[in-house]
Parts: structure tokens; sequence; C-alpha cells
């Protein structure tokens, strides 16, 4: 058979904060960058976000988020998702993120974090170095 | 590697990666595909097509309450066109979807066209098992279009629903395109607009030309397809758009249909599995060649074109007797 | 370079110039550009104060009166957020402009899950009455106007603010409140939305209905082009979207028989201030006159002071960026200046860290100051529109007047506002400009200083400036905890069976054609809460089912 592989990500926006043009030209730049993304639309729970990666089976799970609630989100995401078994899905987050918090970040587990102002090149970049 | 028994559990993940060896073309499919086969047909498949706008995703988001509501298991194969120029995609219809994705009776796939014309492929039908499989008592199918070549919308779902919405003249488009020998429920989305009932009209004339054409023909029973008003937005009507397809089903089920349907997608399948594998044994026998290296090298150095390329190669390595 | 689009020779000489709304613009400009499109005086312009208000709605503007500041103001507990006021107050401020939590802006108490982690960050936290009696404690409500910067529950705030004046013994017809509530607006752009589009619609046309028979010193609704500009829209489209919607809700309005003339006047807008300076200028000078010369014809409104685009034009967040964040500041002060030549009414500046964080009180003091050096500094009140009369400025106002035009056609064949924005023509539109925007700038196309790729300065983005210039403003749990055990505390003290009468009454309202507002008011007399109230709506309409965008 011939194989196609594409990285699958599921760029979502979770809680309550509205700001999707971020996460939406992210989407239109991994479309074009020959990935195949799945879009949650807004205002999505943790848990919506969690079953959403698990049926549609995504290699990334992109967070946008806007509102400074980065640490406790990616927090709660990360021990869900280890209860699910999704160990395999690389968690990323964009948005409005303080430098002083990444390396917080990465240390509870979020692969690849993506400041507001980062270029597509470099997300892009960033992602398919996730799989080398 | 999802486990055969979990998907037959009906559990999501492996379901998932599942679905997702299937669509990377990947070799670890066949081996769990056979074992599933034997599980499927039992599902009632539901394809829903229509032009970009009608509302199908809003339609589907609306069905699947109302399937809940009857306790059905729902299923939900969503395929967006991927982008021409990257090969990626943007899979947004399980947008209007996302409430029932923590329904754990809910089971929403979307997956890219990959260059497929209608965007259905053997990946699809390869999906429908799965989830037929895993339990799901309605799979739906949606689509832009309603599919060409090896699989269309018929050969896959057991009922057709064609979305159109007033004023547009997409339900006669569609039955210029053909489409309508393959609807068994027409659609009027939006049916608030302004011609919505000229719409209905007009579909209705066309279907009754239509099956007076063939009733003659064919004198077994025949389904007459009806035409239905929608707003999808609110729900409006769509309770009686899921009467419909499940008293299609049961039409199906009764006049032994359903059998004459599997007999026929059957055989599409196996036609279908048999031009990949021909295809790929092949392909990868030429390619092991020595000869093919010669070929493809005078090609690039324009000692030969490639038509009488492809002609010296078929013609001296396979001999046919 | 720039926001706008330049090529240029080999020898770096620039070519073309072509803005971000679509005008192409000449290296000269003089008497026979302005002869060719046909500018006249009297028609174009006409004095200031005087139809078509181009020059400015007021003959003085800043001769008789500074613009008016309202920074955006309001975090964490009802009582910092007033302290905050205060400080603010004393700082000069004659407005306040309330931010509120996400939570709250959404409909959800303190204590809902999807709260969690959210309540007092971007604003304060409001659940009930109580807490608005606590912010507005000491604060003049007949000489203070408020914006409220609310959109999705805007019925229920303006409610809130009307019960909360009349608890301290200020009538209705004294207060003045503005609140955002503009729902279409959130629905582009700033996506805290909760219902179906015409739903949303109509309980902005309640608040407007309420308004005109109730509040007459509030202005129920500020239209807000700015939010659309943040997603990606041209400065044209900015505007022209900004009509249209405001077209769809003179409509519903109209529909219960009110005249258009009665309630237009209450109107005001929220433009952007972000992008080049001229096509700014412009945009601000077509858009007074549009919109007169709109209302009159199409809407028959005859009343002089009915006409007026009245507005806060400011911010400009877009241009912010998170490199170099001081750049921030002068960058904010060009766009104060844009908004000044502009004649704007009421001015707000994005403080230099909010690429980062919500404003700490250093950076929101320096954005105050920023304005206060234009008005009584540097000379910006010295006379009225001192840019008209510019072969370059007049010609490119008729050019951008006809471009918004142009925008507010392609709205029109869509459908109009209500439809375009529930199909999502708009949002599909928006953000593919957005992208190829954001492209354009990731490739040096369009500039910012400071932010790679930046070749021509050699200059670059540097982490340790950034560090140390942001001060960060630290989310604390105490204010959840502290709303959620005064949610508690709320619920066992009150009436509850008034609470639930309150209730019932608001669902028959929203179930039928009654305005809603009255029983809202009474909801918030009875400390109904936020979650409550916006319960009842959720469960009546429904919630709005977004389109995509691609």
């Amino acid at each position: 058979m011939e194989t196609t592989h594409k990285i699958r990500v599921l760029i979502a926006k979770p809680g309550l904060d509205g700001h999707d043009k971020g996460a939406k030209i992210v989407a239109l730049a991994l479309r074009d960058a020959g990935m195949e993304v799945i879009y949650s639309g807004l205002h999505q729970t943790l848990e919506q976000i969690v079953q959403t990666a698990t049926q549609e089976a995504v290699d990334i799970i992109g967070l946008s988020i806007m509102s400074g609630a980065h640490l406790p989100i990616c927090k709660r995401l990360i021990t869900m998702m280890k209860k699910q078994g999704l160990d395999d899905i690389r968690l990323t987050v964009g948005g409005v993120i303080p430098y002083q918090d990444i390396p917080g970040l990465k240390e509870m587990g979020v692969a690849a974090v993506f400041p507001g102002g980062t270029s597509f090149e470099d997300i892009i970049t960033g992602m398919n170095n996730l799989f080398e | 590697m999802p486990e055969i028994k979990d998907i037959l559990l009906g559990n999501q993940r492996a379901g998932a990666r599942m679905i997702r060896l299937i669509e990377e073309g990947s070799p670890k499919a066949f081996p769990l595909l056979k074992q599933l086969y034997p599980h499927s047909g039992n599902a009632f498949i539901i394809g829903i097509t229509g032009s970009p706008g009608v509302g199908k995703s809003t339609l589907m988001d609306a069905l699947i309450l109302e399937f809940r509501k009857r306790d059905k298991r729902i299923a939900v194969i969503a395929v967006d066109p991927s982008s021409p120029f990257s090969g990626g995609a943007i899979l947004g219809d399980r947008l209007r979807m996302q409430r029932h994705a923590t329904d754990e009776a809910v089971f929403i796939r979307s997956m890219a066209s990959r260059g497929q014309t209608g965007g259905l492929s053997r990946a699809t039908k390869d999906t429908a098992i799965v989830l037929d499989a895993m339990g799901y008592d309605i799979i739906l199918i949606e689509t832009v279009g309603a599919g060409q070549g090896e699989f269309d919308i018929a050969s896959l779902a057991h009922s057709t629903g064609i979305v159109s919405i007033p004023g547009t003249g997409d339900g006669i488009q569609a039955v210029k395109a053909g489409i309508l020998e393959t609807g068994d429920v027409f659609i009027v989305n939006k049916c608030d607009r302004p011609g919505a009932d000229a719409s209905v009209h007009a579909l209705t004339m066309m279907i009754g030309m239509r099956n007076r054409g063939t009733q003659l023909s064919n004198p077994s029973p025949k389904w007459t397809p009806l035409v239905l008003k929608t707003k999808a937005l609110d729900g409006t009507g769509v309770d009686e758009l899921a009467d419909t397809f499940l008293s299609h089903f049961d039409f199906l089920k009764k006049n032994s249909l359903t059998d004459q349907t599997k007999r026929t997608q059957e055989t599409l399948y196996f036609k279908s599995l048999l031009n990949d594998l021909t295809l790929e044994k092949i392909r990868s026998f030429m390619e092991a060649s020595p000869k093919y290296d010669a070929v493809l090298k005078k090609i690039q150095t324009h000692e030969m074109d490639p038509i009488s390329a492809a002609e010296h190669v078929v013609n001296t390595m396979i001999i046919l007797k | 370079m720039g926001v706008a689009k330049y090529t240029k020779d080999e020898r770096g000489a620039i070519k073309e110039v072509t803005y971000q709304s679509g005008i192409r613009v000449k290296p000269v400009y003089g008497p026979e550009d302005l002869k060719k499109a046909g500018f006249t005086y009297e028609q174009d312009l006409g004095a200031p104060g005087e139809y078509p208000f181009t020059r400015s709605i007021h003959p003085q503007s800043y001769r008789s009166r500074a613009w008016t500041t309202r920074q955006y103001t309001g975090f964490g507990t009802p009582e910092e957020t007033n302290e905050r006021f205060k400080l603010m107050i004393a700082n000069g401020q004659n407005g306040l402009n309330v931010a509120f939590d996400l939570p709250t802006q959404m409909g959800y108490d303190s204590d809902h899950p999807l709260a969690e982690g959210e309540v007092g960050r971007v604003g304060m936290a409001i659940d009930s009455l109580k807490d608005f009696e606590t912010a507005f404690a000491g604060i003049p409500l007949d000489k203070i106007g408020s914006g409220l910067t609310i959109n999705a529950v805007a019925t229920i705030m303006m409610a809130m603010y009307q019960a909360a004046a009349e608890k301290f013994g200020y009538s209705k017809d004294q207060i003045s409140t503005t609140p955002q509530n503009d729902i279409l607006k959130e629905m582009i752009g700033r996506g805290a939305w909760i219902f179906p589009v015409e739903h949303g619609v109509r309980l902005v046309g309640d608040s407007i209905e309420y308004a005109v028979k109730e509040l007459p010193k509030s202005n129920p609704v500020s239209i807000c082009g700015y939010h659309i500009r943040e997603s990606g829209a041209t400065p044209a489209q900015e505007i022209a979207y900004a009509f249209e919607i405001a077209k769809a809700y003179i409509d519903n309005v109209t529909a219960r028989g009110i005249k258009p003339e009665d309630f237009v006047g209450r109107f005001s807008f929220n433009f952007n201030v972000y992008g080049n300076l001229w096509e700014q200028i412009a945009k601000f000078r077509a858009a007074r006159k549009l919109w007169a010369k709109m209302l009159k014809t199409e809407y028959g409104v005859t009343n002089k002071k009915t006409l007026f685009l009245r507005g806060l034009f400011g911010g400009g967040g877009s241009g912010l960026t998170k490199e170099q964040p001081e750049n921030n500041i002068m960058r904010g002060a060009y766009y104060a200046l844009g908004a000044a030549l502009s004649g704007a009414q009421t001015t707000a500046l994005c403080s230099f860290d909010e690429a980062y964080t919500i404003p700490t009180p250093r950076s929101a003091l320096l954005s105050l100051r920023t304005l206060e050096m234009l008005m009584d500094e540097v000379g910006l009140r010295d006379t009225v529109d001192p840019l008209a009369g510019s072969y370059f400025i007049e010609t490119l106002t008729l050019e951008m007047e006809e471009k918004i035009v142009e925008e507010m056609k392609e709205v029109q064949k869509w459908g109009g506002m209500t439809k375009s924005i529930s199909e999502g023509f708009i949002q599909r539109k928006v953000s593919r400009q957005a992208y190829e925007y954001e492209k354009g700038l990731q490739s040096g196309e369009y500039r910012k200083v400071g932010v790679v790729p930046t070749s021509e300065s050699g200059d670059s983005p540097d982490q340790e400036t950034e560090k140390t210039a942001v001060e960060l403003h630290e989310y604390n749990q105490e204010w959840a905890e502290k709303s959620k055990a005064n949610l508690k505390e709320l619920r066992r003290t009150r009436d509850n069976k008034a609470v639930t009468k309150s209730l019932k009454d608001l669902e028959t309202a929203a179930r039928g054609s009654d305005n809603v507002m009255p029983h809202l008011v009474n909801c918030c007399h009875a400390y109904a809460t936020v979650g409550e109230m916006a319960g009842v709506f959720r469960d009546v309409f429904g919630e709005w089912n977004e389109p995509d965008f691609y």
C-alpha cells in the first residue's frame, strides 16, 4: 500500500476567551504546510478537547490561550490526557504567553510553546521537529 | 497498535487509531480490518451530501441530537476537501457538532478528501467498517458532492440525503448532475427563506418523472424519494427527517433490499481492493527492476519521451498469456 | 515596510504605495486631484459642526473641550476595581471604562466549572448587584459616565448599573452608561457571544428601546469597528461593517415602531487607530461624513445632533509588538496623534504591555500621560481639523469614502449584516485577510519596527529587554475564592422566593416579545445572579453555533 503520513493537529480554544484570530491564522498556515487541521471552535471545555483529540487521533494538540490562564489549563489538560492514555499526542500551546512561563510549561509536559509573535515557519518547524 | 477487542468493545481511542492506520494506508491496517469485517454489517449508513453553504454540518448536528433522543449510538464521518496546493486541510465540519464531543455514544471523525473527487475513497468505506464493528447503530457520512469514480455515496450508504436550499437551483443542479438517481431523501434546508415551497415543488415533480421512468422497467418494490423541509439551525423538520431515514431503512429491510445493497456494495469493495492491490503489486514489481531505472534515466537525459518509456516498460515487463 | 504595501526601486526609492483599504497613494498631490475628485468645500467639508461633519461634530472641537479619556479599567474583585476607579478619577480621568472578567462576559457565575482559573483575571468578577454596589461605591454616578465593556449579557449589566445607582439614591434619568452591547462584532471578532444571532440582536434592540424610554442620558450601544479591525479587517471594512451592524440594530428597533430620529443619536462607536497615519485620519473624516449622510438619506433623520458620529477612537492593540515592548510607548503616541488629528471626541490608548498581560497601574498611567501631552503640551487643541484643505488628505478622504461604500455594498449583496455573520461570509473574508497580512508581516512585505525580519536596521527582538521592561500582572486565586464565598453567602441570605419569581417573569418576557430590561432590573434588585439571568436566556434562546472560517 502507498502510505501517506500527514500530521494531524487539533487547534483548540479552551475556556471562555474568544480571541480566535491567532488560532484561525495558525490553522490556515498549518494547512498550507500540508497538515490536516481540526479546528475546535470557541469556548471548549477541556473534556471536549480531550475527546476530540481522541476521536480524531491527532498527533498534536495546539492550544491557543490569550487570557493568561495557560498554566492552570495546561496542567489540568495534561492530567486528563494521561488518564485517557493519550500518551502519544504532543501538547503545544500558543497565545499570550510570557517567556517567564515557558520553563514551567515545559516542565509539566508541554512539548512546545509558541508565544504570540512566533513566525509561522517556526511553528511549522517546531511541530515537525516533535517527531524526529 | 489498536487491539481488536478494544475496537469491538467500542473503545474510541482504539477505533480512532485504527482509522488512522487506514487513512495512512498502513500495512498494519489489513490484518485488523479482516478481523473486523465479520462484525460489520449491522449499522444503518446514511450519506448526507450537498453543495457548500447549504448547512450540511448544522443538519448533521441536529440529526445527531435527534437520533440521540431515540437512544441510537451515532458515528459521523465528516469529509472536507484537501487543499490542492499543499495537500493539507482544515477539517471544520465538526465545529458545528462539538456539543456532542463528550457524549460517549457519539463518535465524530473528520477526514480530508486527499484528492478524491467528492471526498469518498476506499478509506471512507474501510472507516465505515470500523465504526460499524464498534457497534454504532447509525453512521452518518457528510460529503461535499456525491462522489464520483469508484465510490459514490450510494455505494457506501443505505440511504442518501441530498441537501439544498431555496432559490439557488441546487436541487435542479443535482438532477442535471445525475445525483437525482442517488437521492432517497431530498432536504430543502433553511426552509424559512423565500422560495422553499417552490424548491420542494420542483424537486417533487422531478422525482415523479424519474419514478415513472423506472417503474416500467423495474417491477420490484420501489422507494419513492421524499422531499422534506428543514431548518437545521433550530431543528425544525429534523424529527421528520430522522423518521424518514429510519422508515427508508425499514423499507429496505422489509423488501430484502439491504441484502441486495450489501451484495452490490461488497462487489464494488472487492473490485476496488483488486484495483489497488493489483496496481500496488505491479508497480512495486516494476520499480524493483533494473529496467525501470534505466528507462527513468533515459527520460531524464531526454533520450526517450515519457510516453514511449511507459509503453516500453509495460510491454516488455508484463507478458500476459 | 509599514502597514501599507510599498514597492521600491533598486536604489530604495519608493515607487508605489498601497494602503490596506486598497487606495494607491501618489508621490505628490495638488489642486488638480481635488478637481478630479469633484471636491467642493460646501458639499464635502462644510464648517466644523455643520453637515456633513467631515471636519468635526463640534464647531470649536478641542478649543472648547479636550477629548475625554477612558482607559480600560477593572480587574480582580469589585473592591480592587473600586480603588482603581478612584485612582483614575483622581488622576484626571473623566469617564470610566469598565472591564469584566470572562465568566461575567459569558454569563457564568464565579462558581461555575467553566469559570475556573478565570475569575477576576481580565476584568472584575460580577455575580450580583452586591458586587456592583461595592465597585461603584463613592463614585458620583451623576457626574461620571461609565462604559461597560460587555456584550452578550450587556442587558444584564445595564440593568445592574441602574439597580446599583438606584440603591445609591440616584434616579435612572441621572445616570449615564454606555454598555458596549455590540453582539454582532463579537461574532466577527472578539468571540464573547452566547446566543444565536437573531436573539442576540433582539437583546440589543430591547436595550435600545429601554434606553429611549427610560434612560435619557445613557447610550445603549457602542458599535465596535475596533475589534473587527483587530480581527483582520481593513480600515475601510472596519467602518463599513460597523455601519452595516448599526443598520441591523436600527432595523430591529424601528420594527418596534420607534423612529430612527428618536434613538440613533444615542449610538456611539468604538474605532481603532492602528495603521497608516494618513489612512486613519481619512478614515475618521470619511466616517463622520458617511454616517451623517446615511442617516439623513436612508433613515430620514433631520435633527442635526442626531447625525453626529460619536465615539471612542483609540486603542491600537494590533499594532503592539511583543518584541521590544517599550517601542509600543512611542507607537501608541503616534496612534494617539492620529486620533487627535482626526478630531477624536473620546479616546483611550492600549498600554505598552498589553501584548503580554493586562495593563499594570504604571503602564495605564503612562497611556493617560501620553494622551495629556497631545492636548496640553504640544498643541493639538490649537485649531479645529488642522489638516483640512490638504490636497492629499481631502483626496484620500474622498477615496476612503468610496471604499467604505463599496464594502457596505458587498454586505448588502450578501443579504445584510445579520445574514453575513450567521453564514460566516464576513468571518471568512476577515480571517483570510488576517492570514495574508500576517504572512506579509513575516516575509517583510509589511513592516513593524523591532519585529523580525527587520534587516534594515539590524535590530532583533531582545528577550532580555522584554523581561525587564514588562512587569506582569499576577493572577490571584484568592479572587475566585472570595467571589465563591460571597456567592454562597448571597444565596443563603437573599429572598430566594423573590429571586425565583423575578426569574420566572424574565423567562416569560424572553419567550414572548416583551422587553426584557424592566424584568432584568427586578432580577438585579432581588439579587439574582448573572449566571441565573443568563441561564434563563440560555434556556430560552439556546447557544450560537459558529460557522466555519476558511
